[in-house]
């Protein structure tokens, strides 16, 4: 694989994170490349969670939390203090572990963001709904019950809607930390489906637990133990090659 | 199964059957209590509720007449506190709850605000007097009692919108300000919507608390007797609880107008009640529309 510097979208420089005095991730250097899956995988505790959420700056919510490093995201530091994390999220959409849509109807669950940023007219919405679910691949299941509150679907199917929510904001990358570890196995085969069609349009980072799910849906996979990016490479060699004993010892189940 | 094992569970049945009968004699009694005194109201007041008694002002030195002028003041009144603690109230729970950083200043202004709800309300009244009415020259007015009793229900509604702005989930606000929305925009779209019903049980509180006290508004905004209804805010009024504490304690007719002080008793606990209801109604409609 030929990596040049401009299908690179993501570029952090020995990034160094604290909660107060613990510090969660040590030394973090890795880029993270347009239209692909990247993984991140490792036990519970690791810092891969915290890591995708200093992508978007979600970990600014926490009081006394620090960051060291450099986050480039399209070659600007997204820490710098001109940087308005506000206009970062829009750009970099989330979807969380388990699934968090509003107490609203299915189609201001959708229309939430846009309007607030200022899509007002009333036909853009419809359309930004429809292609949005279409693009989730929940449109044929809804469609009918848009006015319905978000709550009265099932767990797969909000998580979809959560998906969907996010591609409204039409961002350049999406966040997925642990999307399918709420859910039942045929909603988790929705989900991968899903990341395999949007990956032509987005970059798409996504933390898990489950190792065959990294197998299955990536293309690079990190390997994260104790605050530390242990190894970072293709996916297939990951899983067939790894470098580091320890990689190959999580992968085969021997610990985590 | 041998003897014993069959006893120990027969005496720990007994015990079971003890406590529970205890907690429920104590709820009992707390229904009893409520259900006795409202019962007695209603079989004292009764006779003194016409249609006169709630549209007239009173007379022949208040021994006769309605109390028109009570209600309507004691409606203002509560209205007035409730328009001035509500906004100040929200919009302290929400600086405590969303903005202010977890520490020192947060902690003393929480230890304040509980300190204030445990003051005396007479000590409220003699602030009122020398700050409202004596220092801002508001007179006593329903400016200066309304802004005495806001005062007085601002820890109750402070302390509800926190409980409320807490119970709303913090999933919500993250999912809001993932989609790049600011602060501000998720605090007014997720997260007071989905914190109202609390925040208006709080207000429930509030105004049961302003229509029934006396002593912040003895010298803050009531009067001892006006026929006329106020036609400004810096009118002076007669209230409910006002009323029935000078028709009781200060008048020369005390026995002559026991059946009006019941009224006038009754008036208030419906008045409160009746708002209660209508505040009930209003966050049950609500709590339906949002499940998570």
């Amino acid at each position: 694989m030929v990596t040049t510097a401009n299908n690179i979208i993501f570029e952090l420089k020995q990034v160094n994170f604290f909660y107060g005095s613990t510090q969660a991730l040590t030394d973090i250097s890795m880029d993270f490349e347009k239209n692909r899956v990247t993984a991140l995988i490792g036990p519970s505790g690791c810092g891969k969670s915290t890591l995708l959420r200093l992508l978007n700056r979600m970990n600014d919510l926490i009081d006394g939390t620090r960051v060291e490093g450099e986050i480039l995201f399209e070659g600007r530091n997204i820490y710098n203090a001109d940087n308005d994390p506000v206009e970062i999220r829009r750009r970099i959409g989330m979807v969380f572990q388990k699934p968090n849509p509003f107490p609203k109807s299915i189609f201001n669950n959708i229309t939430y963001g846009p309007r607030l940023t200022g899509t007002r007219n009333r036909a853009d919405l419809e359309l930004l709904v429809e292609q949005s679910l279409k693009q989730a691949v929940l449109w044929d299941e809804v469609k009918d019950i848009l006015n319905k509150s978000a709550m009265t679907l099932s767990g797969g199917q909000q998580q979809r809607l959560c998906i969907a929510r996010a591609l409204a904001m039409k961002p350049d990358v999406l966040l997925m930390d642990e999307p399918t570890s709420a859910l039942d196995p045929i909603s988790t085969a929705k989900i991968e489906d899903l990341i395999e069609e949007l990956k032509k349009n987005y970059t798409i980072i996504i933390v898990t637990h489950n190792m065959q799910q990294a197998a299955r849906v990536s293309e690079m996979t990190g390997f994260f133990y104790l605050g530390r990016l242990i190894e970072y490479a293709l996916t297939t060699d990951i899983f067939t090659n790894p470098q580091v004993k320890q990689t190959e010892d999580y992968i085969t189940g021997r610990f985590g | 199964m041998n003897l014993t094992s069959d006893n120990s569970i027969t005496w720990r049945y007994a015990k079971q059957q003890v406590f529970f009968n205890i907690v429920r004699l104590a709820a009992l009694l707390i229904s009893a209590a409520l259900g006795g005194l409202l019962l007695f109201i209603i079989a004292s007041g009764i006779q003194a509720i016409s249609w006169d008694f709630i549209t007239l002002p009173p007379r022949d030195s208040m021994t006769k007449g309605g109390i028109m002028p009570a209600i309507v003041g004691t409606f203002y009144l509560t209205l007035g506190a409730i328009a001035i603690a509500l906004p100040l109230g929200v919009a302290s729970a929400i600086y405590l709850s969303e903005y202010a950083r977890q520490g020192t200043i947060v902690r003393i202004i929480r230890i304040g605000v509980n300190c204030l709800a445990g003051v005396p309300s007479v000590v409220f009244g003699l602030f009122g007097l020398g700050f409202f009415v004596v220092y801002l020259k508001f007179g006593s007015s329903i400016l200066s009692g309304a802004l005495t009793l806001g005062i007085l229900i601002l820890p109750t509604i402070i302390g509800a919108s926190e409980e409320a702005l807490k119970a709303v989930p913090q999933t919500f606000r993250e999912a809001s300000l993932a989609l790049g929305v600011s602060k501000w925009g998720t605090i007014l779209r997720i997260v007071l919507p989905n914190a109202l019903p609390g925040i208006l049980t709080g207000s429930i509180l509030g105004i049961g608390r302003a229509a029934g006290e006396t002593a912040p508004i003895m010298f803050t905004a009531a009067a001892f007797f006006t026929a006329k209804l106020p036609e400004s805010i810096f009118d002076e009024v007669m209230a409910l609880p006002y009323h029935v504490y000078v028709l009781a304690t200060a008048g020369t007719h005390i026995e002559e107008t026991r059946s009006i002080q019941y009224g006038t008793v009754l008036v208030l606990v419906a008045l409160v009640l009746g708002i209660d209801l209508i505040a009930i109604a209003i966050r049950s409609a609500m709590r339906k529309r949002k499940k998570w």
